[in-house]
Order: C-alpha cells, then structure tokens, then sequence
C-alpha cells in the first residue's frame, strides 16, 4: 500500500470528523449559521448520493430528479397540514411515496434511452412540479409553512439543531454505507455491467430492465428521505423544491464531486454548496458565474474532485 | 454428430429497401461446427444477430433444441444456451477480465436481484471465472481492466465470456478478424480444442479458420444462402466458387 | 354559444401549437443531425422575446423589431455554436445537458442584469390590436391570428426547405445517418452551424411573437422548453412532420384544459372539481406523453431503427 492508495480513505475519515466536529465548533465559535449550513449540504449530499446510484452506477441520466426531493417534502407537509406528524410515519410516507412515484416514472421512461430518456424524466418532473403549484390548499404557488417539525417522541426533538444535524449526519453515513453495499453486490453489478455496455449485459444473460427499474425506485426513495429533511431544515414546503433547475444542481453536484463514486456526491454537495453562499453573499447576480463555472467543469473536469484523489487498489466508491 | 439443435427456416430480415435476409434455412447438428462464409455484406453478420435475439426476423422461425425461440430476445436466449461473440469486440472495458467473466457466470447463477454480499468475494462466482479465464489462456491477467487487454485477449475474453454462460450453442462472429498471423493460429488452434466440446457456428472471412475447423459450410450471397456442404464440396462447387471465392482467390 | 368557445379555444391551441413547433422543429433538426440535447434552445427563445421588445421600445415600430430581432438572435445563436456548443457534439448527453444548462442559468441571469426580473409586457400597435371575426358572432384577436397564420407559413416553408431544397437533403441525410455527410464531402462544420443558426432564429421568431401574448421574463424559455420536450417526445425525435403533429396536439390538449374543470363540474362537487380541475388541466400534456409512450416508445414518427 503506498501513500497514494490510502489517500481516499484518508480524506473520507477526515471529512466525516470535521462534518462530526461542526456543531461543536459553531458553539465554540458562537456561529449557529454554520450547523444550518453543513445540515443543508449534507442533506443535499443524500439527494446526490441517490442520483449517483443510478447515474454514476446505472447510467440513467435522470434530468427529474428533484421530484424526489419534493414528494419527500410533501408527504411530511400534507400529513402535518392534516395533523400527523409523527415522524416516523411521515418519514417513512416520504420513502415509500417517492419509490412509488419513481417506480412509476422509471416504468415507462427505462423502456426509452438516450435523449428520450432525458427528456421523459425532466418532462414528469415538470408535471409534478405544476401538479404542487395547482393545489391550492397547500399554499399552491407560494407554498406553505411547516407547522410543526416531524416529531419523535421521547427519542429525540429535531427542533434541536444539533440534534437534527446528528441526525442527518447519521443519515447520510447510512445510506453510504447502504449505496456501498448495493452497488458492490450482485444487483449492482448487473446495473454497472450495464452502464459499461449494455448489448454485451444483454449477451451474457441479463435482462436489465427489472434491476434499473429497482434501482430508479431505491434512488427515488433515498432521495424522498433527503426531501423529508429538507422541508424540516427549511421548515416552508413549496413546489420549488421540485423545480427542474433543482433538478440539474443536484446532477452538477454528482458531476462536481464526480459520478460513480459514492464519495464523490458529498464533496460536490459541500463545493457546490459552499460556493452558492460565497458567491450569492458578494453579489445577487451569482449565478452569471456560476453558469459558465459548470460548462467549464463538464468541459475540462469530468472525474470531478474526487475523482482527482488516485483510487485505491482494484476499489471502487 | 447428433440431432438437430438448431433449426432456422425462412428467415427474413430488412432494413428499409435493403433485404439482409432472405429466406434463410439452416440446420446445425449437435456438436459439428457449421461455418457461414460469405463477401462482406452478405448478410451474415445480420444473420448472427437473428440467431442470438438481438435483432427480431421479420419472418421465419428459429427452433433451438426443439423449442421455438423466434420470439425470445437476446438475454433469454442466453439463458436457454446460446452465446455469442461480437465482430466488433465487446466486452466491460471498466471491469477486470476476471470481472467479465465473473459477470457472465452470474447472469447465470440465478437471480442477481441480491443486495448485500460483495459480488467480488463471492467464490461461488469468482471461482468458476477464474477456471475459465485459465482455460482461455488469460488466468494471469485476471485483474488487469479489459480495456487495457491486447486486441486478441480482448477476443479470447469473449469467448471466456461466452463459454461462461455454459452454453449449447456458440455463435462466433469473425474471432480472428484484426489478428496478426501469429494469434490467428494461437486462436484456431483454440478453437479447435473447443469445438470437441460444443456446437458452433462460425461466421469468418479467415479461409484458413474455415476449412481447418468447419464440419460443414453455408455460403451466403446477398442475404441468400447459395450453397451448403462439406469443405471439399465447397471449394469444388462453381457457382461458390463464381460468387465468392473467385473474387478473393484466398483458397 | 358553446360552439363558439371551442372554435375559439382550437384557435387558441392552433396558436400555441404553432409557436411550439417553431421550437420543436429548430431543437429537432439539432438533435437529428448533431445528435446535440440543447437545453439552451428556450434560451434563443427568451432571447428572441428581449430584443424584440427593445428594439420595439426603441424603433416604435413593431415591424422593425421584428425585423431586427430575428437576425440579432440569429448572431446571438451562432455565438454560442462557436464558442460552447461545437465542443460539444462529440460528447456524451450527460456532458452536453449540464454544459447547457450551464448556457441557460447564464442567460437568464445576464437577461435579468440588463433588462431587471420584473417582467416586460408589449403593448401591440393599434393595427395589431383589433379583433377580426372568424365566424358570425366570434371575434378573434388580429395578433394572434397573425401568430397562427405565420407559423403556418414557416411550417410550409420548411417543410419545402427539406424536402425541396439541396441544403433540405442534407439535412435529411445527416438526420438518419450522419457518417454519409462527410462522405458525401460536405463541409459538415458549416453545415451544423448553418442547421443551428436556423434553428436559433426559428426560435427567436417563436420568441418574439410570444411577447406580446405572455410576459417576457427570465425563466420564460425554460416554461416552453419542458412543453417542447414533450412535443417532440411525442412526435418523434428527428423528425419534423412528428415536431408539427405533436406541437398541434399538445397545443389542444393544453389550450383544452380549461374544461376540465366545468367538465368535472357535472359529476364531481363544486368544491371538487374546483380543487381538482387545474390539477388535471396542469398533468394534462405529461399524461398524454405517458400514453404516447406506452404505446409507442419512439413516438409517432420515428426516424431511426430502434
């Protein structure tokens, strides 16, 4: 084992101590912003994290993602609107209510490839998205606020922030370890065959229809999760969340981090993230940099950061 | 030589005005090993492609080992025997060659519908890959990715592929199609153990893979088989000899 | 009375309908032959909308913006085929849908630097405000029956242009198979600026005829872009009759949405039907794409061998 093979592990354990040490850090520092701040990214890193399985791992490119996110804010919006919050309820309604829609959705577009597909994902998405802005009991367009957060009774209180944020931390260290198992095992294999060359997935035996159907279902329901927190963090459901460029950030985020590494989402959940604020903090106008900062990522970075780091010994993630 | 394990009957296949198959029959006996020659065009490549289900006839049926298959598409077929190597190679560039294999048995090996146990750790896969992957020769570049293979390991991993799906039938596109002269003769000497043990047909332009492994020759001109018989039959028959032969003058 | 409001209402779906083939058919052409996903295409749109509106405000003639807009969004198209696009064709779809959205979030934001976010709004000169009557007792706007009457002719002359025309052949050529282009010895990179050049300025036509029917504002391009993806799924990628017969449709089915709620009326309660109504009306063209889809999987007029 030389330096550089150790060199992802090295930077996964450090990152997971620092995004650790955060709310401590904000309480020494007086800076409460920032538990705010890294909740957000990491939150944001689930959803990335969910894209990523199948579009770093199974090559769907999904331009609908953040349907997803807003179903998952949706379910716990509505079921508080109606006076259910129980959070277990709600965040499991968040799960299974997005594998549902993204079963769905993935039914008919995965028959479809290449540009169709894009275009079908990116196409329902905008439905579900107008779909929020018709219903005008739950604030319609301008949205509504969460009145209360999802509750767990006598286990934890969420309106705590640090606590929340422990609590997303734990999340996001979960699903990793999940996507790490699920894209090591046999059903990954076939979807990752599958992406390398499908003709030849085809050849030796499998049917990849059934296995990318599961797999868009298991990344929507990861992403409905990230949508439940979401709309807790923000505390304000809207149909925004479900807005196409949403969408592309959160491809952007794979992209940046670099796809087909599980890694690779968090770090470019973090980048972007922490650029958003930099940028928009010096001028309202951020995104005239932002924009041409993502052509000239797609055109001269296309491992991403992560992908920078050398890869350890015949490992992938 | 058995009975019949694949049967072809009238096959038709176009593409727009152009016909690529036209009312093919053919017969492949259990274990010979069934050659289709033929001038680039022809067809047989299209044809190849009916046989393993990529590509849906326009008419005509498909029987393999007395079961109607016409219908199914390519990864039921493989599941029902019949593998093929592609003209063009194609193989998991991003993986292993121990990897390719190692996915082929799987597909193989029941329902991949499992979430949990590395697949990469896993013997009852990565065992019988290996073995294979020895049998072609490749056993000590098991973990190099196969993009980076010469261009003849990258064939022999195809057929390692092919062979690891533990088929009735091989169906090999062009194998020795841009190999030196020297692994051309490493390949057919291969070939030739295999098909001791399998049924194969064989679709090459190499006349020297021909005649030294096929039990049988099909010729085909413009989507039409124009003659079928032993290899001496052949290369004595005229009207090949006009078509196909004349022109390449290789035999 | 019924009668009228739906000739009415088709009159409005003919109208959308053509605007949205002026889009389907510039984005169709660039993916046909390019094989390039523009998201940036509702960009040209947006584009075409803004100068328009400028040189109107400008010139006071609206002619004269119009007539100035298209070539300006034409320039404007051309730009970003040189300096981000060209890149970009041998790129996989990936690459080439986040490197245009890239182009778009720019745009949007250099839209809303120069002209501010709150949106534009035209008045039309007195000879375009009038109404003409189509049929006794139904009047309709002049501006929009000039909409319709101009996306028809550019569809015919398009469909002339292809079908008639040496630039037309190879257009069709490249569509179906683009390795025969070089082959056949034409200069393929001007060709695909020139087939992207035609397509930015059908979009800016689009654009600056949408002015003043909708609000100019940033985002615009995006809110039709998503409808012309359905449009063209559904008629086909590729293929321009598919971009007409498909941009027709979605247009009816969204310009029809507005029964949907006095339809549900009559069996559904007020109150249900209210609340249900534009929810429906809104899913109605993704849902029509859903059953295209099931149905047939290249749309209606597909181009290519699955």
């Amino acid at each position: 084992m030389s330096l550089a093979t150790r060199a992802r592990p090295a930077a996964m354990a450090l990152g997971l101590v620092a995004l650790a040490a955060v709310p401590v850090l904000a309480s020494v520092l007086d800076q409460p912003f920032y538990v705010d701040l890294f909740r957000r990214v990491m939150i944001f890193a689930v959803a990335a994290l969910s894209l990523d399985v199948i579009l770093g791992y199974g090559g769907m490119v999904s331009f609908g993602h953040a349907a997803y996110l807003g179903i998952g804010a949706y379910a716990v919006g509505v079921t508080t609107y109606h006076g259910v919050s129980n959070g277990y309820a709600q965040w499991a309604l968040a799960i299974v209510a997005s594998m549902v829609v993204a079963l769905a959705i993935g039914a008919i577009s995965i028959r479809t490839s290449g540009v169709y597909f894009i275009m079908i994902t990116l196409a329902f998405t905008q439905m579900l998205y107008y779909l929020g802005i018709s219903i005008e009991e739950y604030g319609g367009d301008d949205g509504m606020r969460l009145a209360t957060k999802s509750q767990f009774p006598g286990v934890l209180d969420i309106g705590n922030p640090a606590a929340f944020y422990y609590v997303v931390l734990g999340i996001l260290v979960l699903f990793l370890y999940l996507a790490h198992r699920l894209v090591n095992a046999r059903f990954g294999m076939v979807i990752r065959a599958t992406k390398s060359n499908e003709p030849r997935a085809r050849a030796v035996g499998f049917s990849p229809y059934p296995y990318k159907l599961i797999a868009f279902a298991v990344a929507g329901g990861m992403c409905g999760l990230a949508g439940a927190l979401l709309v807790n963090q923000t505390e304000y459901l809207t149909p925004e969340f479900m807005h196409w460029t949403r969408s592309g950030e959160i491809m952007f985020m794979v992209i940046l981090g670099g796809m087909g590494t599980l890694v690779g989402p968090v770090v470019g959940a973090l980048v972007f993230l922490l650029l958003e604020q930099v940028l928009s903090a010096w001028t309202e106008h951020w995104q005239i940099i932002l924009g041409p900062f993502l052509v000239l990522v797609v055109l001269f970075a296309r491992r991403g950061l992560w992908g920078l780091l050398p890869p350890g010994a015949g490992r992938n993630g | 030589m058995g009975e019949v394990l694949l049967e072809v009957r009238d096959l038709v296949k176009s593409f727009g005005g152009l016909i690529a198959t036209h009312h093919v029959s053919l017969d492949v006996l259990a274990g010979e090993t069934c050659a289709v020659i033929g001038p680039n065009g022809a067809g047989k490549t299209t044809l190849i492609g009916q046989l393993a289900g990529d590509l849906v006839p326009d008419a005509g049926s498909i029987r393999f080992g007395g079961a109607d298959v016409t219908a199914l598409r390519a990864p039921a077929r493989s599941r029902r025997g019949i593998a093929r190597s592609f003209q063009i190679t194609s193989v998991f560039r991003d993986f292993t060659a121990l990897d390719n294999v190692a996915l082929a048995v799987q597909a193989h090996a029941g329902s991949s519908f499992r979430f949990w146990r590395p697949a990469r750790r896993d013997r009852a896969l990565r065992d019988p890959a290996l073995e294979i992957l020895e049998s072609v020769g490749l056993g000590a570049r098991a973990d190099v990715l196969a993009a980076s293979l010469a261009h003849g390991e990258q064939r022999q991993l195809e057929i390692a592929m092919a062979l690891a799906t533990r088929p009735r039938l091989l169906l090999l596109d062009e194998p020795v199609a841009g190999m030196g002269a020297e692994e051309t003769q490493q390949m057919i000497r291969f070939l030739g153990t295999l098909k001791e043990r399998h049924t194969i047909v064989l679709v090459e332009h190499d006349m020297d893979a021909v005649f030294t492994l096929a039990d049988r020759i099909s010729v085909m001109v413009y989507g039409r088989i124009i003659a079928t018989g032993a290899p001496d039959e052949i290369r004595a028959n005229e009207e090949v000899r006009r078509a196909y032969l004349g022109e390449d003058a290789v035999v | 009375m019924t009668v009228l409001l739906i000739v009415e209402q088709v009159l409005n779906g003919l109208q959308y309908g053509v605007m949205l083939f002026l889009m389907a058919a510039g984005l169709t052409l660039v993916f046909g032959i390019m094989n390039l996903v523009n998201l940036a295409h509702g960009s040209l749109y947006m584009v075409g909308a803004y100068l328009a509106t400028f040189f109107y405000t400008q010139t006071g003639s609206f002619l004269l913006a119009a007539l100035l807009a298209l070539p300006a969004t034409l320039v404007v198209g051309i730009v970003v085929e040189l300096v981000a696009l060209r890149t970009l064709y041998e790129r996989d779809h990936l690459d080439q849908v986040l490197a245009t959205f890239g182009l778009i979030l720019f745009f949007n934001e250099l839209v809303a630097i120069v002209w501010g976010r709150s949106a534009l709004y035209t008045t039309l000169p007195a000879w375009l405000s009038g109404h003409v009557v189509v049929l006794p007792g139904l009047r309709y706007s002049v501006y929009r029956a000039l909409v319709i009457l101009v996306g028809l002719a550019v569809a015919i002359l398009l469909w002339l242009v292809v079908s008639r025309t040496r630039l037309g052949m190879l257009i069709r050529a490249g569509a179906s198979n683009r390795t025969m282009l070089s082959a056949l010895g034409v200069n393929v990179t001007l060709l695909y600026t020139v087939v992207f050049g035609f397509g930015a300025a059908l979009a800016g036509l689009a654009g600056l005829m949408a002015g003043p029917i909708y609000a100019v504002q940033t985002g615009m391009g995006e809110q039709i872009l998503i409808q012309v993806f359905v449009v063209i799924v559904i008629g086909g990628i590729g293929s321009i009759r598919g971009a007409l017969v498909g941009a027709i449709l979605v247009g009816m089915v969204d310009t029809f949405g507005v029964f949907v709620k006095p339809m549900l009326g009559t069996v559904l309660s007020p109150v249900a039907a209210d609340s249900a109504g534009p929810a429906i009306a809104s899913m109605l063209i993704y849902l029509l794409m859903a059953v295209v889809l099931a149905l047939r999987p290249q749309g209606l007029f597909p181009t290519r061998a699955s």
